[in-house]
Parts: structure tokens; sequence; C-alpha cells
């Protein structure tokens, strides 16, 4: 794995400012400003129903502000935030009746350019081993291991992740503080929601009450 | 490999492995053709007079039923949320999902008409009017219902809603589709003149549907 390799421009910043967030004609929150730096991770904590998941999807251009603006200072300048995002949301994007192999090379091929070869990514999250199984066999906490795959099989600079941690067992979670720690070193920048530790330096935004 | 074929293999493969349900459409083609001279009994005549009318209703039907499945399994899964950030135009994923959709789906059903022609006691020549005309409209079908299922993919049970929206759209290629049939059966009309409109109907659908469908998919990602 090439853990140290540049992902994005040193003087990157995603900076959102006074956002608002109205779902169903209630306001979720209001008011809500975040600056995250290259090799800056950014945590977001906060009760269920704070608005973290919605403020991911805000920042990878899923939803609409209602307010507010979010915007990539000095990133590359020809893509939009979406383009040089990875989001990893709650579901994990695997079919069932494709193979390990099969997923993965897919969205590397659809996200990225899919020349790099897949298979060191699955070594990365321990699947290996497993890459001509179906998908639909896989347990909850090795579809998110499949999921992780495929941030680290497309180089982009911006990790969008929604409860990373979520169905992955001590090993799977200690991976993943080294795949955000490689990430950040390598100049990317990474925005979670989480409710638990994160196993990196990071600056909290706490929503909600 | 280029990001469109990548979703157009892709997408192919889903349909073909194991619950895919890429050959239900077809089976299902075969259920209604099959019931229709047991419901009209055996007037070989009255079959064969309304048999292009009959292909073209049970193709429509069949093509309506596994629309439901052209975005639903990506939003189920939140694969349609990664969709939405990748490089390439969405209009142009749309089509190429369209496209392993029609493959899967229509062209079987093209595939079928001229064996469930000869239950209807068609004609040679008719069968082959009738294998024509549903080549060049069931794209059609595909396309228009695409902007459908777009549509209906961020409801709950938006399944239930997509015959709704697809079928009044889809009247006029039923039209055209099953006067041109005719057309090369029994006259009077040159079988080139209602060919001629469905062929523009089809190429209508190519451009509007995937605009209209890409533009429905980022409003409903919501």
């Amino acid at each position: 794995m090439t853990a140290h390799s540049q992902v994005g421009t040193p003087a990157m910043q995603l900076v959102g400012s006074d956002l608002v967030c109205v779902r169903g004609g209630r306001q979720i929150f209001a008011g809500v400003s975040f600056a995250v730096g290259a090799g800056r991770a950014l945590a977001i904590s906060g009760p269920n129903g704070a608005g973290k998941t919605s403020l991911l999807r805000m920042i990878a251009g899923l939803l609409r502000a209602e307010a507010g603006r979010i915007e990539c200072r000095d990133g590359a300048s020809d893509l939009t935030i979406a383009e040089q995002t990875h989001f990893l949301g709650y579901q994990d994007a695997v079919k069932p009746s494709l193979s390990v192999a099969e997923n993965l090379q897919f969205w590397s091929r659809y996200l990225g350019d899919g020349h790099g070869p897949t298979a060191p990514a699955l070594e990365a999250v321990d699947l290996g081993g497993l890459s001509d199984l179906p998908a639909g066999y896989l347990s909850a906490g090795q579809r998110r291991r499949l999921s992780l795959a495929r941030l680290i099989a497309v180089k982009r600079p911006i990790w969008l992740l929604d409860e990373p941690t979520a169905a992955l067992d001590a090993s799977g979670q200690a991976r993943l503080s080294e795949l955000m720690r490689a990430h950040t070193v390598g100049g990317g920048l990474i925005v979670a929601a989480t409710h638990g530790p994160l196993g990196i330096d990071a600056t909290e935004l706490r929503l909600g009450p | 490999m280029n990001p469109l074929a990548a979703v157009f293999f892709r997408d192919m493969r889903i349909a073909v492995r194991v619950g895919g349900g890429a050959l239900m459409g077809v089976l299902f083609f075969l259920a209604v053709i099959t019931l229709v001279p047991f419901a009209i009994g055996p007037d070989l005549a009255l079959l064969r007079r309304i048999g292009p009318a009959i292909l073209w209703l049970g193709a429509l039907l069949a093509s309506l039923l596994a629309l439901d499945r052209l975005f639903a399994g990506d939003h189920e899964d939140g694969s349609l949320d990664l969709i939405l950030l990748g490089r390439a135009p969405l209009e142009l994923v749309v089509i190429a999902k369209a496209l392993a959709h029609w493959v899967t789906t229509g062209l079987p059903l093209v595939i079928a008409s001229p064996v469930l022609g000869l239950f209807l006691n068609l004609e040679p020549l008719a069968i082959a009017a009738v294998m024509l005309t549903l080549l060049v409209g069931t794209p059609a079908l595909t396309f228009i219902g695409l902007v459908g299922a777009a549509l209906a993919v961020m409801l709950r049970r938006g399944g239930l809603l997509l015959p709704v929206l697809v079928l009044p759209l889809a009247i006029p290629v039923l039209i055209f589709g099953v006067s041109a049939a005719d057309a090369a059966i029994v006259g009077p009309v040159p079988f080139g003149t209602p060919l001629a409109i469905l062929c523009a109907l089809t190429l209508i659908s190519l451009v509007v549907g995937p605009v209209a469908a890409a533009a429905a998919l980022r409003q409903g990602s919501e």
C-alpha cells in the first residue's frame, strides 16, 4: 500500500459557513460552520437526529443546504467537491450477486481511472482470501471492510465517513485508524460522523444541544 | 475501462446472475400470450387479426414489470449515492444503465416474439413485421420507463406508482407499433409510414429520457 503518496494539494481546505439544514419542514441545525485543511480530520458528534449524516451528505452534494455555502479552496480546480470525495455511508453499496473482487473493481473503474490492481486494496482490509466469494455471503463487518477497500483503491482527497467504525471488530477498527492516519499524512482530509473515538487526532464539531 | 462501460457490464452481470430477473420479463410475456387464446377461444381468424396487438400489449406489460428494478436496487444499497459522486455525466451513466436494462429485458422479448407469434397463428410476414416493430419500439419503452423509474425510486412502494406514470407516456409507442405491424399485414397504409413515426418516437425518448431521468435522480437524492 502506498501510504504516503500525496492525495490532495497541500493548501486544500474544505470550508462550510452558516449551514442550515431543513428536513421535512423541520430545522435540523442552523449556523453550522467548519473548516478542515489538508492533513486534518474533523469529527462530527452529537445525539441521534442532530444532523450528522445530513451534514456529510450536504458536503458530498447529495443534499441541498437551505442556507450557507460549502466550498473547497485551492483543491484541484476543475473538479467539484463531489468528484474529489469518497462517501462512506451507513449503506455499503455492495452487490450480493457479484464477487468481492468484482464489486471493488466496479467502483474503482467507476469512481477512478480503474487502472490500478484491486488486490492490494483487498489485502489492506484483510479480504484478500475472499476475492472470489459472492459478496452476499459476507458478514456486516466484512461488507464494511469491502467498502473501505474502495477508499484505498481510488485516490480521492476528501473522505466523508458516516459511523466508519460501525460493525468493525477491534482489529478492523485499528486498521481503519491506520488507514485514516495514512490518508491525513498523505495530505488528505477527513470528515467523520461518529459516536465513539475515531482513533486519530481530530477537531470536534458538535451538533445539536 | 471507461466508467460507462463499467456500469453497463456491471448491470449486465447482475441481471444474468441468480436473482437478477433477466428472464422474468420473457416468462411473463409467455404467460400473457398463452392466456389470450384461452380467454377468447379457438377462433384462429380472430387470433390472427388481433395477434400483433396482443404481442405488443404483452411486451409492454413485460417491460413494465422489470422497470421497477432499474434504479431500486442501487437506491436500496446506497450505490446510487456513489453513482452521483462519479465523474462521468449522470445523463450518460443513465444511458449506460438503460442500455444494459434493454439488452437484458427488452431484447429477449424481441427474440421470443416469433415463437409467441406462432401461438397466435400469425403468418411469417406478420411475425417478421411484429418482430421488427418490437425491435424498434422496445428501446422507446425502456427509455420512457427510465424517467418513471427515476421518479419512483425515491418513494416507498414507488414500484406501484410506476405503471401509472409510465403507461400513459407509452401509449403513442403502442399505437404506432401495432399500426405498423397491422399495415404490413392488411394495409392499406404503407408499412413505412407508421414505422417511421415509431422510429421517431424511439429517437425522441433516447434524447429526452436520460436527461429527465438524470434530473429526477439529482432532485431525488435528497
